[in-house]
């Protein structure tokens, strides 16, 4: 048979199969099982009322815990386990061995790092683009070539952005447009302003910025409210700020005293550090027509007389735009930044296709692909597995629980 | 002294003109009405005052300085709008300070505002609550909260009870009439469709019709004295009857044989070269009144309501026209099918020659009235 009537006929059969069950089971339901005549009529129908979501959810239930609860209870076995050992139970030696490798901690760095970046710049792109693009009338085409990257697979989107950074020896002509435009500058004054005070005075904010929310986090502490749990929460989230303001501080220093290879084309992947934005931003290409498609369709559900009434209040744009109508879409905004933080705990095919985690750019779905796949290391590969599930439940949670909260 | 002066205003989008030749003074201290039909420009006007539209033509002043190209915050006006447009996610305190907090006013100035409008408004145990825990009416004082803290020259009102049900309607017509009163140095401009908020508020009601002013005046001058066929019918429910007919008599009062057979005298002077010239006379339904002598109308009774004060009488004339409405006081069950004639007082009938009353015929006809009838 050929392998497209194949097709048609496994569809035929798999959806007649599907209403045959929904039909039959149904019918038995009401025939057979809990008739609604007899002394117990009204009793039966409440009866097969209940039953009947299950009997329809079952298959659904069913195949999900097969595809989805199952590999989970079997992830965790496997990574408790040591199968050179006849699958014997380890207990945490495999996480014990994880946390040992230097490699982990690296790809658990990056991850971190790209939970920050992506998410955020991903959303105050498509916020902007969504707010810029609202009222002018090539608006739409503006929107369409944004939304574009969204049609491109990532292994897609990275080859494109590995000829960005490509690099041929010095002199001849560069096919990678960053090498090209890095060729320009030759350590003037241009040089400096645009390669050392701009990256510096971006560090210097973003320190600023993350410093002044570890204190909102921690001002609270002071009049002591809340829960143990939250004031637990608050020193973490804290911690974790100050950390990145210390790290953007002394790279904002590293970026004023190192001395640049001018005239010398850049092997942009092979940067530590910085390769990691090189990456990011394929998945901010990516990310931002998504998230400017949302927050365009929120912005454009507010209410037009609050904005005329904040115009009449005396309110210049921006303060429109972040006081009037940022606020009222934060629901939307939420949602969208935690949607892309999961595709982002989940980033593996970039990273698989620019650099494969070479040049201190891993991060954790490429880690446990190496471990598991590579190295054949189960019990480790599954670790890390777990590692990424429980960093992407809370988000998960959370998002649905916002979506909900949103479509209410 | 003129607290709003608008100097041949005029609208377009493109070549669509919405609005031309509005020339209109308000005094400090009047509740201005703007009335009219669905489309006729009375919202676009008062957001033309307000600064949210463009004025494509003319010249508006607020107490006595040109506008034109001033923006909205700057123009001492403050509007509350028909949906409310409060901010969803600010309290009630922080919808009606916010205006105050952007132009830098100190915290102690804006509470003692806040809390002094509040106290006029019934507000005061609303203040912590987000507008969508309030009621509908709740909702409409804090509107009219967050004007009456920014203290302007003019508060702008653009159709502000009608998203209320009729009950609540009332009461907050009656609360704005009390707000009118407890600021009387305050100018309002008032836009809706209703010409029941229109006759109980206003001090002059700006009627427009087609893009154009119909005619200004005082409620009860425009229900006695309506200067064209628009206002007459527009003022008053039901419409004013229209009955076409020649003048046969002129001078001090005026009489009109009425096409349809009857005979119509009106106290409206009229002149010697007026004579046998086609006019339509006016009678509101609530003039007219049953006669066993000359009437000005003869017909049978179509249709009745009984509205229990008072019973109206529908006449369906010959060739389909409007129908003639007829509104008796008290119960008069029996008058279906029955012939009646009837009559008014001359001094209740008016007489409008090319849609312009004769009593006004020293102005220039309103082509807009017309247009928009």
């Amino acid at each position: 048979m050929s392998p497209a009537l194949l097709g048609l006929v496994t569809i035929a059969i798999g959806v007649s199969g599907c209403l045959g069950y929904f039909y039959l089971s149904n019918l038995f339901l009401d025939k057979v099982l809990f008739p609604p005549v007899g002394p117990n009529a009204g009793r039966n129908i409440n009866r097969a009322n209940m039953i009947r979501p299950w009997l329809f959810l079952g298959p659904a239930i069913l195949a999900l815990g097969l595809y989805l609860g199952y590999p989970v209870i079997e992830t965790l076995r496997l990574s408790l386990t040591d199968r050179t050992q006849d699958e014997a139970f380890v207990g945490l030696a495999n996480y014990s061995q994880m946390f040992a490798e230097p490699k982990f901690w690296e790809a658990m760095r990056n991850n971190m790092l790209w939970l920050i970046v992506v998410p955020a710049a991903s959303t105050a792109f498509g916020l902007l683009a969504a707010q810029l693009t609202d009222r002018i009338k090539w608006g739409n085409i503006a929107k369409s070539l944004i939304f574009m990257p969204m049609a491109i697979s990532f292994v897609g989107a990275s080859v494109i952005f590995k000829l960005v950074y490509d690099a041929r020896p010095a002199g001849n002509e560069q096919i990678g447009i960053l090498n090209a435009v890095w060729l320009q500058f030759e350590g003037g004054i241009g040089s400096f302003l645009i390669l050392k005070l701009m990256p510096a005075v971006l560090l210097l904010s973003f320190a600023a910025i993350v410093t002044y929310v570890a204190y909102l986090l921690l001002r609270p502490l002071l009049e002591s409210a809340g829960t143990v749990l939250i004031k637990a929460l608050r020193v973490f989230g804290a911690a974790i700020g100050l950390w990145f303001a210390y790290t953007a501080l002394s790279n904002a220093v590293t970026v004023f005293v190192t001395e640049l290879e001018y005239g010398a084309p850049q092997t942009w992947l092979t940067l530590p550090f910085y390769n990691n934005f090189f990456l990011m931003v394929v998945l901010i290409w990516i990310q931002t027509g998504f998230a400017m498609v949302i927050l365009s369709a929120a912005l454009r559900g507010i209410p037009e007389e609050t904005i005329e009434a904040a115009i009449l209040d005396g309110a210049n744009p921006f303060q429109i735009f972040f006081k009037i109508k940022v606020p009222q879409i934060m629901p939307t905004i939420v949602v969208v930044w935690t949607t892309i933080t999961l595709v982002v705990l989940k980033v593996f095919d970039i990273v698989f296709a620019m650099t494969n985690g070479q040049w201190e750019t891993q991060v954790l779905a490429n880690y446990m692909y190496d471990k598991l796949f590579r190295a054949n290391d189960w019990g480790v590969g599954s670790a890390s597995a777990i590692i990424i599930m429980l960093l992407v439940s809370p988000i998960l949670i959370w998002n649905v629980v916002q979506a909900r909260k949103e479509l209410r | 002294m003129a607290d709003l002066v608008l100097k041949d205003v005029a609208k377009s989008y493109g070549q669509v003109n919405v609005l031309s030749n509005i020339d209109l003074e308000i005094e400090k201290g009047e509740l201005i009405v703007f009335v009219g039909p669905s489309g006729c420009g009375k919202s676009t006007l008062l957001r033309m005052i307000a600064g949210l539209e463009h004025i494509t033509g003319g010249t508006l002043e607020i107490d006595g300085t040109l506008v034109n190209d001033v923006p909205p915050s700057q123009r001492g006006i403050a509007m509350v709008f028909q949906s409310y447009a409060l901010y969803p996610h600010l309290t009630v305190r922080e919808n009606m300070s916010f205006a105050l907090k952007i132009a830098k006013m100190s915290t102690a100035e804006i509470n003692e505002r806040v809390e002094k409008a509040a106290k006029t408004l019934q507000l005061h145990n609303l203040l912590d609550r987000l507008p969508k825990e309030l009621s509908g009416g709740q909702r409409q004082r804090v509107a009219i909260g967050r004007s009456i803290v920014r203290d302007p020259k003019v508060y702008l009102f653009d159709e502000p009870l009608s998203n209320l049900d009729a009950a609540l309607r009332v009461a907050t017509r009656i609360e704005i009439a009390q707000l009118k009163e407890s600021m009387p140095d305050s100018t309002m401009v008032y836009v809706t469709h209703d010409q029941v908020e229109a006759m109980t508020l206003a001090s002059r009601i700006v009627v427009l019709a087609g893009g154009g002013i119909a005619q200004v005046g005082t409620p009860l001058e425009l229900y006695e004295r309506p200067e064209n066929e628009f206002v007459a019918q527009f003022i008053g429910s039901p419409a004013m009857n229209l009955l076409p007919g020649k003048i046969t008599g002129t001078g001090e009062t005026t009489t009109v044989a009425l096409d349809a057979g009857g005979t119509a005298t009106s106290t409206v002077p009229s002149r010697a070269e007026d004579m046998g010239r086609a006019v339509n006379i006016g009678v509101r339904p609530e003039d007219l009144m049953t006669t066993d002598g000359p009437a000005i109308f003869t017909g049978t009774v179509n249709i009745t309501e009984a509205l229990g004060e008072v019973t109206l009488l529908y006449f369906q004339p010959q060739g389909g026209a409007d129908p003639i409405i007829g509104k008796l006081q008290g119960i008069h069950p029996d008058l279906k099918g029955q012939q009646v004639a009837l009559t008014a007082d001359p001094s209740k009938v008016h007489v409008f020659a090319d849609t312009q009353s004769l009593l006004y015929r020293d102005r220039p006809i309103k082509e807009i009235a017309t247009k928009a009838h």
